[in-house]
């Protein structure tokens, strides 16, 4: 049974509408508080350590799987592991947002690490958003690592968010696309503020012939915030890969983006672009002569540019 | 009533920019504002809109001095303004612009309307983004739309013929006249298309930062190119530059 605080939290996160059809697990302060499966999704919890293993049977057709986590216990630290198997020609949408609520002077964790095996042909969309609240001076710590393992024309969309509320980030990402004509996307938007810090890294490691990927991360810096992407790709075979870094940098924050790109075959196309710098100043200008405040042009801006 | 009194643009190094110029404009005249390049067109645009901060004179609107105003402060009161070369957005669609500048959500039909107005065929721009994706002139005809979502009492335009095509601009002349034929608005537009100056009630001359003519396009048109050449060895006296 969740508390008020944790059901605040969890319409934040969980990405669930009302009436949402799906299999679902929701994880409250380190425990299993609710598990529903569907005909083609399966949910079991581990038996060696903390975490669930997730089976989606070959050629499932547009299922959904809620997998939405909250912390409310003060200075909680946990830490689980949760393992994917998409089956051939799955088609799958996970939702797995992870909320923390912090009164208390103590930091409270958690580290999700996901590990997808993504079958021949299969589709998948990961969307995680991260959310942090409470006016306690401990830390609300989310880091996350996701592994995922494409095989033969599998396709992968990783939509990443984290707008406000999390103070220490370290996110990484490993994707290895070992089948012919695999897709990995991921469309990163994190929001940082005060002396919040956040990092990402990431591998992609294309080795299947005709393989793509596209890199598209989007964050904006404020207050005194810090930010650091080391998104890296690999090319070793013939392939295309795009990293595109964007950053909106305010007040005293620090940004810092580096990317790099490997060619390992003469037919592996990679190209990588970074860019850092404040809002334009035109930009406010001419959200200005539509009758907007600065304020409001900026808040405008922002929200588009974090869309 | 627009009424610019005394305005100086003065740039650090001392340089005018605008000197001493002085207008009034009625409500829903339509005026075309042209001379040749570095005259003081956009500068005084911008001054109006509260872009420029101007360093001497006075600029009212319907009775109000405006001169201190900020830009959004201004476009609350009624005037609108069209930039030359116009900001793109990473993220922001093109009906997100249109939304705000209608100060409502417009809904996919009145959105489209707009941008049939400017030449653009609806179903393919209202949801894109405002970036780099699009050209120079979808960019300029996205920009004018946003102008006539405001429907505001003053429209302010900036070269709005530059980097747009030629069926285009045809459109864009029909939805100049049709605003003013409805008397919708008062219009003011930097340019130097012949097709624009003719729609115009009145032509005003800015060179050197003054206005050194106003009156009908029949009148003024001639001046221009007289004034643009003027005094070039190469083309009038001995071909030597």
């Amino acid at each position: 049974m969740l508390n008020e605080i944790q059901k605040q939290i969890l319409a934040v996160v969980s990405g669930m509408a009302e009436g949402a059809q799906g299999a679902v697990n929701i994880r409250a302060d380190g425990k299993k508080a609710y598990r529903s499966n569907t005909p083609n999704v399966r949910i079991e919890s581990k038996t060696d350590k903390e975490g669930i293993d997730i089976f989606v049977e070959p050629h499932t057709v547009a299922d959904h799987v809620y997998i939405p986590v909250v912390i409310t216990e003060e200075g909680f630290h946990d830490v689980v592991y949760n393992d994917f198997y998409i089956g051939e020609g799955a088609k799958v949408t996970i939702n797995a947002g992870c909320g923390i609520h912090n009164c208390s002077g103590c930091d409270s964790e958690h580290d999700g690490i996901h590990t997808f095996h993504i079958g021949k042909n299969a589709q998948v969309t990961y969307s995680e958003v991260h959310y942090g609240d409470g006016e306690g001076e401990g830390k609300r710590i989310l880091n996350p690592q996701t592994i995922l393992y494409l095989d033969e024309g599998a396709k992968v969309t990783l939509e990443t968010t984290q707008i406000r509320g999390v103070d220490d980030t370290k996110r990484y990402t490993k994707a290895v696309l070992s089948g012919p004509n695999a897709e990995f996307i991921v469309q990163e938007k994190l929001l940082t503020h005060d002396n919040q810090v956040a990092e990402s890294e990431m591998d992609i490691i294309l080795d299947g012939e005709n393989c793509r990927t596209r890199v598209i991360s989007r964050s904006v810096a404020q207050d005194q915030s810090t930010q650091i992407f080391y998104p890296r790709v690999v090319g070793n075979c013939a392939c295309f890969g795009h990293v595109q870094c964007d950053s909106i940098i305010m007040g005293k924050a620090k940004v810092r983006s580096i990317p790099e790109i490997s060619c390992n075959h003469v037919d592996a196309g990679l190209v990588h672009e970074a860019a850092i710098g404040k809002i334009a100043g035109d930009q406010i200008l001419k959200l200005q002569t539509l009758g907007l405040s600065y304020e409001e042009a900026e808040a405008k801006i922002l929200e588009g540019f974090l869309r | 009533m627009l009424e610019i009194q005394n305005l100086r643009f003065t740039v650090d190094g001392g340089k005018d920019i605008l000197r001493d110029v002085s207008l009034t404009i009625p409500d829903k005249r339509f005026i075309v504002i042209t001379g040749p390049n570095g005259g003081g067109k956009t500068t005084l645009a911008r001054s109006i809109m509260g872009i420029n901060q101007p360093t001497g004179g006075k600029i009212l609107w319907n009775g109000t001095d405006i001169t201190n105003m900020d830009v959004s402060e201004r476009a609350k009161l009624g005037i609108s303004y069209g930039f030359q070369q116009p900001p793109r957005f990473k993220g922001m669609r093109v009906r997100d612009l249109l939304d705000i500048a209608a100060g409502e959500a417009l809904g996919h039909d009145k959105a489209c309307a707009y941008l049939t107005q400017v030449g653009l065929c609806a179903k393919d721009y209202v949801d894109r983004d405002v970036d780099a994706s699009l050209s120079g002139g979808e960019v300029k005809r996205i920009e004018i739309a946003t102008v006539l979502a405001r429907r505001s009492e003053l429209m302010i335009f900036d070269e709005p013929e530059a980097g747009i095509d030629l069926w285009s601009f045809a459109r864009l002349t029909e939805t100049f006249r049709s605003i003013h034929d409805k008397k919708e608005a008062t219009i003011i537009i930097i340019s130097h298309q012949e097709r624009i100056i003719r729609l115009a009630d009145e032509i005003i001359l800015l060179a050197n930062g003054q206005v050194s003519d106003r009156g009908d396009a029949d009148v003024i048109y001639p001046k221009l190119m007289g004034l643009t050449m003027a005094g070039c060895n190469m083309l009038e006296v001995d071909r030597k530059c």
